[in-house]
């Protein structure tokens, strides 16, 4: 039992972060209605960026809103640059997931680059200790990542549903042609996701990065499961993205531990979920569903 | 002077020329309508005049050239647009839909100006919190009109509003945007198939075919016009 819950303790841990970068895709999904396949690679570029403050002796929290910050605008100004010039997304979606495939090895090629090839060392933001629960030993650093990812939904919901921009930026990515009408500026929305999408992705590479080390391939295994979040959960639902997330992580935690055949494809649980979801729920738990009448 | 003055007005897609030379105007408070076929260009006039389209020529609101600025840039001159297919935001509900029609505004009376679209639309009232996606046609188009409303435009592009409706949901329509344009002066230009119900609407029509306007006057003499009645009216 006791292993049990040690092992759910971690999938917790382990989905939350999954639920993080799960909401950067939810959030260029909601303002393009596509997804990003660079949202790994730009939480790596901002968590590099994060590493390089704080290797200047800038205390480890202000550094990660320091590179939450820059991975704003290096998500805005990517959007500028190539994405913009594709014209709008909505019309030529093809163009522009290709596009984002090709940022995908653009930017792992640039933080290549700039950072090297060498893995760096990554502190942990809440520290090494852990508290007992029960018999579970529980690292505060698990709690830390349960409880940021609450604040960022909070905040989500918040933008969202509560403010002018947030009902904006859904019209854009239901419609680009009547937001435009109404006077919405469609381009200037869509950099805002860009860069809110890339402010995310930050946080979850920050907590990634302790356990696997800082190098260009860091969230290439966590977008896979980001993508498995969010199918479950639904690509425009932010609190689908956290439950599936969660979901993600204890299935991939806990399943190896009773079927050993999953020890070895550490994956596969995540590729059966999708098609899983894909079959026989598409639009996932909490998605809406596309109605459309003429 | 006129509110909306075209003249010249030449679009199209790429290669391909829709719109040969156009002029059009209309007035302050004026209904106006274009009729046309299918592929007469009206889409395309609409488009230029909002700003969707690049266009040759020359686009004067208020007196002010509108040529090469953004769809966004009219509309805060006071052009709204309910595009073909009525351009609802399926997504959104119907509050959230007339939320966002009223984008440009800084004013605090949106919510007052919500609340009169629901009683212009009582039907829209009972489904606030509907998405408009699941709503039936009819109620889709008002809910574009009144979205398109929300802008407090001085001229209100409407295409094609009677497209795939049932003429009596049409006629429906047709009435309540009259109260509005009564009530708000709002000028409105109409491009619509269906001449009975358009110059019924209009008091002045211009008919466009292929590209070019071939004839225009006021909606009553153009009813009695022999070419316009074997055209579209079927008689």
């Amino acid at each position: 039992m006791n292993n049990f819950l040690q092992v759910l303790v971690v999938g917790i841990g382990d989905g939350a972060v999954y639920a993080m970068l799960g909401l950067g895709l939810v959030v260029i999904y909601r303002s393009t209605g596509l997804l990003n396949f660079a949202q790994g690679e730009l939480a790596m570029f901002s968590t590099f960026i994060t590493w390089t403050i704080w290797e200047v002796g800038v205390p480890l929290p202000l550094a990660v809103l320091g590179g939450m910050v820059g991975g704003f605008l290096v998500g805005a100004l990517i959007h500028q640059v190539a994405v913009r010039p594709l014209g709008d997304p909505h019309l030529r979606p093809l163009a522009t997931v290709i596009v984002t495939i090709g940022l995908f090895l653009g930017v792992n090629g640039a933080a290549q680059l700039i950072w090297g090839t060498l893995d760096k060392d990554f502190p942990k933001l809440f520290g090494e200790s852990q508290v007992t629960v029960g018999g579970v030993a529980v690292a505060w650093q698990k709690i830390g990542a349960v409880l940021v990812l609450a604040l960022m939904v909070l905040v989500f919901w918040f933008l969202f549903q509560r403010t002018k921009v947030g009902l904006a930026m859904r019209a854009v990515a239901s419609n680009s042609e009547s937001a435009a009408l109404v006077g919405v500026p469609v381009p200037r929305l869509l950099m805002l996701g860009w860069g809110l999408a890339a402010a995310v992705g930050t946080v979850a590479g920050v907590f990634t990065a302790p356990n696997l080390g800082l190098g260009s391939n860091l969230m290439q295994l966590t977008l896979i499961f980001g993508f498995a979040a969010i199918t479950l959960g639904g690509f425009d639902s932010p609190l689908g993205a956290v439950v599936g997330g969660m979901v993600v992580g204890i299935l991939t935690s806990v399943l190896p531990q009773y079927l050993p055949i999953f020890e070895k494809m550490r994956l596969a649980p995540a590729f059966i979920l999708i098609l899983a979801v894909l079959l026989f729920r598409p639009q996932g738990l909490f998605g809406r569903k596309q109605v459309e009448r003429v | 002077m006129s509110l909306l003055s075209v003249s010249g007005l030449r679009a199209g897609y790429g290669l391909v020329e829709v719109l040969f030379g156009i002029d059009l105007e209309v007035d302050e408070g004026e209904l106006v309508v274009v009729l046309g076929s299918n592929g007469a260009g009206k889409t395309t006039t609409l488009r230029a005049v909002s700003g969707m389209i690049e266009a040759e020529g020359e686009i004067l609101f208020d007196g002010q050239r509108m040529n090469g600025r953004r769809p966004d840039q009219f509309l805060a001159a006071g052009i709204a647009h309910v595009p073909q297919g009525r351009g609802t935001i399926t997504d959104l509900t119907v509050q959230e839909n007339l939320e966002i029609g009223a984008w440009t505004r800084k004013d605090g009376e949106v919510g007052a100006d919500i609340d009169r679209w629901y009683a212009t639309f009582p039907r829209l009232g009972e489904r606030r919190e509907q998405l408009a996606g699941s709503m039936s046609g009819g109620e889709q188009q008002m809910l574009a009109i009144a979205r398109a409303f929300m802008s407090r435009p001085r001229l209100l592009l409407l295409d094609e509003p009677s497209l795939g409706l049932a003429p009596l949901v049409t006629a429906e329509v047709v009435a309540s945007l009259r109260t509005v344009t009564d009530e708000t002066g709002t000028a409105v230009l109409l491009v619509e198939q269906n001449a009975d119900l358009a110059l019924g609407f209009a008091g002045r029509a211009y008919v466009l075919e292929a590209g070019s306007i071939a004839l225009s006057g006021p909606a009553a003499e153009l009813k009695g016009d022999e070419s316009v009645r074997k055209a579209y009216l079927g008689f």
